[in-house]
């Protein structure tokens, strides 16, 4: 426990060195949250993966903050790394206004980002820049809308008259890029 | 053929069985069913114990399972149905033969269960025809065999399958007379 400690308090310590002004840093239930804003968060994923030791994209979680007062912006994106070799977690937040969804992908880092993040698109419509293939992945192809969105009416189905052909999804070209 | 059996046979000395061709063939039909398992969710891991030795559907003569809709008759929907599935569902339906008939097992498949949200179909009579509803999450395998068995009675209800018969009829009623 110490020396995970010890190791939050070294990488906080770069986090401030590298990133000092744009990134924000908070403790939640012992993990590390870093805020970032929209423009950098490509660049602190791709730092914590390269030089930290986060190798493992576990998941991209979006949160709909519709009717919080005291959120930031209607949106948020959580980005759950994991380092393997040190087994420490930490997080990036991002804050993303409901104006503006565009968000950098990260499939270029992980091949993980691919399906988390046309979840995350289907689910409340963030706009991933760059990404091979932006398509539905859980709810069918006739689907109008973000589920996930809390303005989204709970019960709302929708019907599907023709099973879609999933073959598409085992092209090449849409698989992503490799790391 | 069992004695207590509905049908009304009749033996005489020479070991002949005289009986009606309908109610054999609807005798046939109830104790031969030959199920296909839709199964989505835990409620085929329950439809697995009723075709193993303890419970042992063969006893109802609908252990043969099969996984073609052209070769079953039963249609045995075990699980959750999304919206995403429901067209699949619906054709696998449409390519089984006719006579063909369905059980929606479990309170998912009846109602949507307790996924009452944007995903998942609220009960499956609203894409295809059901026959026996099992209610439960999942059902015993005693309510699998009682499905069965209420289906086993409903085709010994209903109407006898003339279909086949009366064309027949209506063929060689034309070789006699081609002006009919």
């Amino acid at each position: 426990m110490s020396e995970r400690q010890g190791g939050n308090t070294a990488l906080l310590d770069a986090v401030r060195a590298k990133f000092s002004g744009t990134v924000e840093t908070l403790d939640e239930y012992g993990d590390i949250v870093l805020v970032s804003p929209v423009a950098t968060m490509h660049d602190l994923l791709a730092w914590l993966r390269n030089e930290q030791g986060f190798d493992l994209l576990l998941d991209i979680a979006g949160v709909d903050c519709l009717e919080l007062d005291d959120a930031a912006e209607r949106f948020e994106l959580e980005y759950i790394l994991y380092g393997v070799s040190s087994g420490r977690r930490v997080r990036v937040r991002v804050h993303i206004p409901e104006t503006n969804l565009d968000v950098p992908t990260l499939t270029d880092l992980w091949q993980s980002a691919n399906w988390a993040e046309r979840e995350a698109y289907e689910m409340f419509g963030f706009h991933f820049v760059g990404h091979p293939c932006l398509t539905r992945l859980l709810t069918h192809h006739e689907f109008v809308g973000h589920p996930l969105r809390k303005d989204y009416p709970v019960m709302g189905g929708q019907w599907c008259s023709t099973s879609s052909d999933l073959t598409d999804e085992l092209n090449e070209d849409q698989r992503g890029a490799p790391r | 053929m069992g004695v207590n059996d509905p049908i009304a046979f009749s033996k005489n000395e020479t070991g002949l069985v005289t009986t009606r061709m309908d109610e054999v063939v609807k005798w046939g039909r109830k104790n031969s069913l030959w199920p296909l398992p839709f199964g989505t969710a835990c409620c085929a891991i329950e439809f697995m114990g009723v075709v193993a030795s303890k419970f042992d559907i063969s006893r109802f003569g609908a252990e043969l399972v099969r996984f073609s809709p052209r070769q079953s008759d039963l249609l045995l929907v075990a699980g959750t149905i999304n919206y995403k599935l429901a067209p699949i569902l619906k054709r696998i339906y449409d390519q089984m033969c006719e006579p063909k008939y369905v059980i929606s097992m479990g309170a998912c498949a009846c109602s949507g269960g307790f996924y009452d949200n944007y995903a998942t179909v609220q009960g499956i009579d609203q894409i295809i025809p059901v026959d026996v509803f099992i209610p439960g999450c999942p059902p015993r395998p005693e309510g699998i065999l009682d499905a069965v068995i209420k289906l086993q009675e409903r085709i010994d209800r209903e109407p006898a399958p003339r279909r086949g018969v009366e064309r027949r009829h209506e063929i060689t009623d034309r070789m006699v007379d081609p002006e009919k």
